[in-house]
């Protein structure tokens, strides 16, 4: 692709180097996409647990011995800031995602429908949550 | 016209970051903090016996199967779209690590889940 000076044509090509960090909107764009990163590191912990689990006793004991250490819960400090801020994200972006919705005859405004997932999300999470205490007791 | 299997992918990636925006957070609390340090949940959730149990009962089965392999299929749809943005060429290389990422951890996830026992 790259001939320089053998006389074939040499297209301009646009530098992709750090475009988003130069306006704000870009940079909020790459730091919700980057919660992907956290999201797949979550599942590949729980995936590496079954994993462990399916192995038998010695191999899931291992791996609780690594979830309970303090290195461990530090990087579920930041997983979870990382998945309350792509919940945050993912319920802005909304409006944007979803084909327009009509109540009343009236287009619903944006801000309802952020409103709305971010109460569903706050009322979910506390089920789970009521789940896994009283799974527990 | 060959159709196009873009809507399977973004299927899996709208589902896989609804159920992580819903109930993700909580999810990463409990596996995370609250059961390995004991406050809120007791630790004896991690016993053995009671993990197998979990992974040998369908709902428990079909739980961490759902969130494995959504998390997985949303988190590949976004870093194969945003490493594209970044200047990685969308093609089959970039695609590959990011669903086959993917793909492979819902095999290996399945497998594990079915060697348990039921």
């Amino acid at each position: 692709m790259s001939a320089k000076g053998t006389g074939m044509r040499r297209p301009y090509r646009r530098p992709m180097d750090g475009w988003w960090r130069k306006n704000p909107y870009f940079v909020e764009y790459m730091i919700h996409e980057a919660t992907a990163l956290f999201v797949a590191l979550y599942a590949l912990i729980l995936l590496a647990g079954v994993v462990c689990l399916a192995q038998g006793r010695a191999a899931w004991d291992g791996w609780v011995g690594w979830i309970t250490s303090p290195l461990s819960i530090l990087l579920h400090v930041v997983i979870l800031i990382a998945f309350a801020y792509h919940a945050w994200s993912w319920f802005h972006i909304m409006p944007r995602t979803l084909p327009p919705m009509h109540a009343g005859g009236k287009r619903v405004a944006g801000a309802t429908i952020t409103r709305a997932g971010l109460v569903a999300a706050v009322a979910s999470s506390a089920l789970v949550l009521l789940i896994a205490w009283g799974v527990a007791r | 016209m060959k159709r196009s299997n873009a809507p399977i992918f973004w299927v899996l990636f709208g589902a896989g970051g609804m159920l992580s925006a819903l109930i993700g957070a909580a999810l990463v609390f409990i596996t995370g903090i609250a059961v390995p340090t004991g406050t809120l949940l007791p630790k004896r959730l991690f016993e053995y016996e009671r993990a197998l149990a979990f992974a040998q009962h369908w709902v428990g089965k079909g739980i961490l199967l759902v969130i494995i392999t959504l998390f997985l299929w949303h988190a590949a749809h976004r870093l194969y779209h945003a490493l594209h943005d970044l200047g990685v060429h969308a093609g089959t290389l970039s695609r590959l690590a990011c669903y086959g990422t993917a793909l492979a951890g819902t095999i290996a996830a399945a497998v594990a889940l079915f060697s348990v026992g039921f």
